[in-house]
């Protein structure tokens, strides 16, 4: 390894009002070398990649690249320095074309003419070298996640950079694009670029780097050679204790309470979202839907929620009559939904946390008379929703946006629970909480499971759907795989379906 | 720069803030005064002397206040529901025109009987006529802003075509206006020997009602929801399309009942002139309110200030008396940063 | 009855159409560069009606006809980089912001206007541009003096079309302005000032919707009056969305909108039927609803239009 850091990051330090968020955080990063930082959500990770860019000026501490520190606040210096950053979310324009998305800020603001050709010509030729084919004239919005992605790397690219970041890139990929990306990556290293790979997704960190870097709660806990150590040790050493395992004992099902039977959905131009899937879900039993995110998995969430309804096929509850689902039909059916979407869709941050604790059953005769709202009943109500599930608040009139994020979908989990549903959505219901707030949401919906509910757990995370789901369905494509018992299924098949790469008989010959 | 959410409200700031706004519009507007040669401190005495100086003073200042609280409250619902009804002028006419219709002859009716008929004539007009933007906006998505704005040209034009053709009364020596409301139609007088009239009560009382149903009714409880994010409430099972329509012919009513108190009670017929822009300052006096149906009440009584005292201030001056338009306009943009600043902190770095 | 064909080939005709999209061109420009930007600006009204006074105004107390345009600029600018402030800056809500600024601007102007001249009863008078004739071109028959015979403000509009486009497609500056109009994230990412950028496009676009205004004081009449932009600059917003937000086609809009409205005004001279004026009036007022119920389905809105973009709130 060469002897001259690339990036040297000295003592950083950052306060937000009363947190540390970052707490005298040195690391060092060389050329030819991938360094995975791992840590979970608010360990800082966000905050010093902020800092390193100059979109944060650092309390204390220093920033340097190549030998060289870094002035405060600056993120043009960054990028002229060779820094480059591959977001989490693209930040890509869909109107625009990939060219345009690569070259802007790259020139003079004054000058008089784009220079478009030799800037077509460069990015043809990085694309050649290190595999990230793309048609620089294609507007982004065509283009799949896998291919924003390689834009995203080429624009870092474009800029020379030497230093490559790269914020949770594997969220968004099928296994094949995550295979892809890190050949491009080890190409990269062997060119002798540096690059920072931030997940918190232990497997993939084994896979590709060469040093670990572990943040827990600001500060950096463990640095250790990817060779030394093992998943079981950066796991702990991220969480800071052992993580229990959720609790989860055999249950005989039961009857059947939800059926899908040949529901399709088509999107804009008529391409199928959702094509001909059939899903049966049972009394005391975890159904999991996995799948890479754009498979068709918010539609078939949205479905549930009455947010649209199907173009074609039968949904049921408890062998009922076809559903045509509107948001109100979906609720008096006793579904619970839980959304991905907290603050968009499943709150409202303007409206007190009281408000969105009745949302969904604001006509019931409980909470409404004569067209005028029952507070003291509400009141009631909410009080001991909150004592219950535990939601830190500053009383029932707060606004919800003042909640964190735990917080927020304690409140959804205790709207929902409250009305003991038959039937729960659970669309990614632990994305971006802590573990000890993870730890709480599964432990809730096993509960609900022994109580003899059905819940139909969409997420993206394999480890989740593996310790929850007593079978699983793949959704690839807008096409839903046959269920396969969790129990004996592997994480290489699982991963091989959920890119299209093994389906079910049935589904080749349609 | 950048703006820092604050992470509690302080309630002294979020009083004192618009009070500060209004000092802040009147301290900036002082440069047109001292442009004019005259004494600040003079010109502003005389306006508030103007406005609230006498007995006469006051009524005249609450009758202007009154067509100002129905368009505020127009506004504020509207609002609220994130409906831009920006068209409460044209719907103010609409008001008025369908009281023209029915109460200049059309029915012989006791006053008890034909001034709640034309109450709700009026509010059916104004409703009706914001519902063709609304019903646009929610089943064509075509923006409503620039629709009800247009539709205010529209139907000024249209009361243009009545008031020169079919409405034009002979007996008006060849002025522009309609026949008059009969008697059993025209709205009682409050005080003696003022224009005062009963359209402050309905105003008040229209306050009052829409404060209680935004607060206390479910369909407040869905203006408000649809309002604040319009997926969640989707989501809750609100029926937002239909949230919205209400929306609209509750604010279009009431603007249209402004239409209508003003004609039944101040004029006594319809002119071209019945509205000098109140539809537009409505939106001024449901700013300054925060949206609130009955902080409406107080922005309407100062805005009301502000124009009479103008009056009387621009001519003894000799001041344009547009220096209340604008006022009204500098106090809406310093009320909106007000209001901004007690939510945000500006920090420079 | 009178004859269609008669109307619409003569050449006065085509220079009315030209003069009538004049302002048109200049407001839907300067308001499609800043939804451009993603900034809606409701001031357009406004700042219309201030620019056409602020020009003549200039003239009448003695200065060019040129310095009028100029300073009608300047004034219109001014104004934009207020609206910039409270709605860029500040994240104001651009709707409530764009209205007070129609309404600080117009009624400033009347004020200025009545105080600067607090006697008079018929509005007073310039001399305003005189057509110019392209050599050559102006003395071909009938499509000669239709065509090439304009105000140089008319030639100005469509110099500015031509600017535009190539401003907004065809330079780094163009491209940034689009970028911030999409994703102010992904442009800030690469090192972009959106507020700066942002900023500048409401300010130049102001700019161009004041010399709209004073198109009317200076070339289309030779006075100003009270209400004399009457709902141009919601015409505008109308045309914005009607163009797709493209430059060429809100050329093409304007001059579609002008055509009906110099056709109305003939039809309405010359007609005989019982149809009362006022409907004529209307027209312009229905045509740009209807322009946007038609188009507004496929409107492909700048994605960030309205949408404040605040640093660190992400």
């Amino acid at each position: 390894m060469a002897d001259q850091p690339a990036l040297h990051l000295n003592r950083i330090s950052k306060t937000f009002g009363t947190l540390l968020a970052n707490d005298a955080i040195s690391l060092t990063l060389y050329p030819g070398e991938v360094l995975a930082l791992l840590g979970e959500n608010g360990a800082g990770k966000t905050t010093l990649m902020n800092i390193l860019f100059g979109h944060y000026q650092a309390d204390q501490g220093s920033v340097s690249v190549f030998g060289k520190e870094l002035p405060a606040g600056k993120p043009r210096a960054a990028i002229a320095a060779g820094v480059g950053m591959v977001h989490q979310h693209f930040t890509l324009a869909d109107n625009l074309t990939v060219l345009d998305n690569i070259i802007l800020g790259t020139e003079s603001l004054w000058r008089g003419r784009s220079k478009t050709r030799p800037a077509e010509a460069k990015i043809r030729n990085l694309a050649m070298e290190y595999g990230l084919a793309v048609d620089p004239h294609a507007k982004v919005r065509n283009l799949s996640v896998g291919e924003r992605q390689r834009v995203e790397i080429l624009k870092a690219l474009y800029r020379d950079a030497r230093i490559l970041i790269m914020d949770e890139p594997t969220a968004v990929l099928t296994p094949p694009e995550v295979d892809s990306l890190f050949a491009t990556l080890r190409k990269l290293i062997e060119r002798g670029l540096a690059i920072i790979f931030i997940s918190h997704k232990l497997r993939e960190v084994m896979a590709i780097s060469d040093r670990v870097t572990v943040l827990r709660h600001g500060k950096v806990v463990k640095e250790v050679h990817t060779a030394q150590t093992s998943r079981e040790e950066l796991a702990e050493a991220m969480v800071g204790r052992t993580i229990p395992k959720p609790k989860r004992t055999e249950l005989e099902p039961g009857t059947p309470l939800l059926r899908f039977s040949g529901v399709t959905v088509n999107g804009p131009d008529d391409k199928r979202l959702l094509n001909d899937i059939n899903l049966e879900l049972r009394q005391r039993e975890i159904l999991g839907i996995a799948g890479v995110s754009g498979n068709g998995q918010s539609q078939l969430a949205e479905l549930l929620c009455g947010l649209i309804m199907q173009d074609k096929g039968r949904i049921s509850c408890q062998d009922g009559p076809n559903l045509k689902p509107t948001p109100a039909l979906m609720i008096n059916q006793g579904i619970g939904r839980i959304v991905e979407d907290r603050n968009g869709t499943g709150l409202i941050g303007d409206m007190t946390i009281n408000e969105n604790l009745c949302a969904e059953h604001y006509r019931d005769p409980e909470f409404a008379r004569f067209g005028l709202r029952r507070f003291s009943r509400m009141r009631a109500r909410s009080t001991e929703l909150i004592r219950s599930f535990d939601v830190r608040c500053q009383g029932l009139n707060a606004p919800v946006r003042q909640l964190s994020g735990g917080n927020m979908q304690k409140l959804i989990l205790a709207r929902v629970l409250a009305q003991q549903p038959n039937i729960i959505l659970a669309q990614q219901p632990t994305w971006g909480l802590d573990v000890g707030a993870a730890a709480y949401v599964h432990d809730q919906l096993l509960a609900a499971r022994q109580r003899g509910a059905g819940i139909l757990l969409i997420s993206e995370d394999l480890d989740e759907l593996l310790q929850l789901s007593d079978r699983i369905q793949v959704l690839y494509h807008g096409h839903l795989s046959q269920a396969l018992p969790t129990a004996g299924l592997s994480l290489q098949e699982l991963g091989l379906r959920m890119s299209g790469q093994l389906s079910d008989p049935a589904v080749q010959a349609a | 720069m950048y703006l820092e959410p604050r992470t509690k409200i302080s309630l002294p700031l979020a009083v004192c803030a618009p009070l500060a706004a209004v000092v802040a519009a009147m301290a900036l507007c002082s440069v047109l005064i001292l442009w004019a040669d005259s004494s600040v401190v003079d010109a502003y005495l005389l306006l508030f002397k103007g406005a609230l100086g006498s007995r006469f003073a006051i009524s005249e200042t609450l009758t202007r206040a009154t067509p100002l609280i129905l368009t505020g409250l127009a506004a504020a619902v509207a609002f609220r529901a994130k409906l831009w009804n920006i068209g409460a002028e044209g719907q103010f006419y609409a008001g008025a025109c369908a009281a023209t219709l029915l109460g200049t002859g059309a029915l012989d009716w006791p006053p008890y009987l034909l001034i709640p008929t034309l109450l709700l004539a009026g509010a059916l007009a104004g409703g009706l006529l914001l519902l063709v933007p609304t019903l646009l906006k929610t089943h064509l998505k075509v923006d409503e802003v620039v629709t009800t704005l247009l539709l205010n040209f529209i139907v000024l034009l249209f009361v243009n075509y009545l008031l020169f053709g079919p409405w034009k009364d002979p007996m008006a020596m060849g002025w522009p206006q309609a026949a008059p409301i009969v008697d059993n139609g025209l709205l009682a007088p409050l005080l003696a020997k003022t224009r005062l009239h009963a359209g402050l009560l309905i105003s008040l009382l229209a306050a009052v009602g829409t404060w209680a149903l935004m607060r206390f009714s479910i369909w407040g409880y869905e203006i408000r929801a649809v309002g604040a994010n319009q997926k969640a409430a989707d989501f809750f099972g609100i029926p937002v399309n239909r949230t919205v329509i209400r929306t609209a012919l509750l604010s279009g009513g009431l603007a249209g009942i402004a239409g209508v108190c003003e004609l039944c009670g101040l004029k006594g017929y319809l002119t071209l002139d019945l509205s000098p822009g109140f539809g537009y300052t409505g939106i001024v006096v449901a700013m300054l309110a925060g949206l609130n149906p009955l902080g409406v009440v107080l922005s309407a009584f100062f805005i009301a200030v502000v124009y009479n005292g103008a009056d009387s201030m621009s001519r003894a001056l000799g001041v344009s008396n547009y220096i209340a338009d604008v006022i009204t306009a500098t106090a809406l943009i310093t009320v909106l940063v007000s209001m901004l600043l007690t939510r945000y902190r500006i920090r420079w770095k | 009855m009178f004859d269609f064909a008669d109307m619409i080939l003569t050449a006065g005709f085509w220079a009315a159409t030209l003069r009538m999209a004049t302002p048109l061109i200049f407001g839907t420009l300067g308001e499609l560069i800043c939804e451009r930007s993603g900034v809606l600006n409701l001031g357009i009204e406004g700042i219309m009606t201030i620019g056409s006074m602020a020009g003549w105004m200039w003239v009448f107390q003695g200065g060019s006809l040129w310095g009028g345009v100029l300073f009608a600029a300047l004034v219109g600018a001014l104004f934009g980089l207020l609206h910039s402030v409270l709605t860029v800056y500040l994240g104001l809500s651009q709707h409530v912001s764009g209205l007070g600024i129609t309404m600080l601007t117009s009624s400033l102007c009347y004020f200025v206007f009545r105080m600067l001249l607090p006697d008079v009863t018929t509005p007073p008078k310039i001399t305003p541009f005189a057509s110019w004739g392209i050599p050559g071109l102006a003395k071909l028959p009938v499509v000669g003096e239709a065509l090439f015979v304009q105000s140089p403000l008319t030639w100005l509009a469509l110099l500015v079309v031509v600017l535009v486009s190539y401003l907004l497609y065809r330079t780094p500056l163009g491209l940034a302005v689009r970028m911030v109009g999409e994703n102010p994230l992904a442009a800030e990412a690469q090192g972009i000032n959106v507020h700066l950028i942002r900023t500048g496009a409401v300010v130049a676009g102001s700019a161009l919707m004041a010399v709209g205004g004073t198109f009317l004081t200076l070339s289309a009449f030779d006075a100003f009056y009270i209400g004399m932009v009457n709902g141009r600059g919601w015409i505008c917003i109308a045309l914005v969305v009607f163009a797709s937000w493209q430059p060429a086609k809100a050329l093409l809009g304007a001059l579609l909108f002008a055509i009906f409205d110099a056709l109305q005004m003939r039809v309405q001279q010359q007609a005989t039927t019982a149809i009362p004026y006022q409907f004529y009036l209307m027209a312009p007022y229905v045509m740009s609803i209807l322009a946007l119920i038609i188009m507004s389905r496929r409107a492909a809105y700048p994605k960030a239009l309205l949408i404040p973009f605040r640093r660190g709130e992400r």
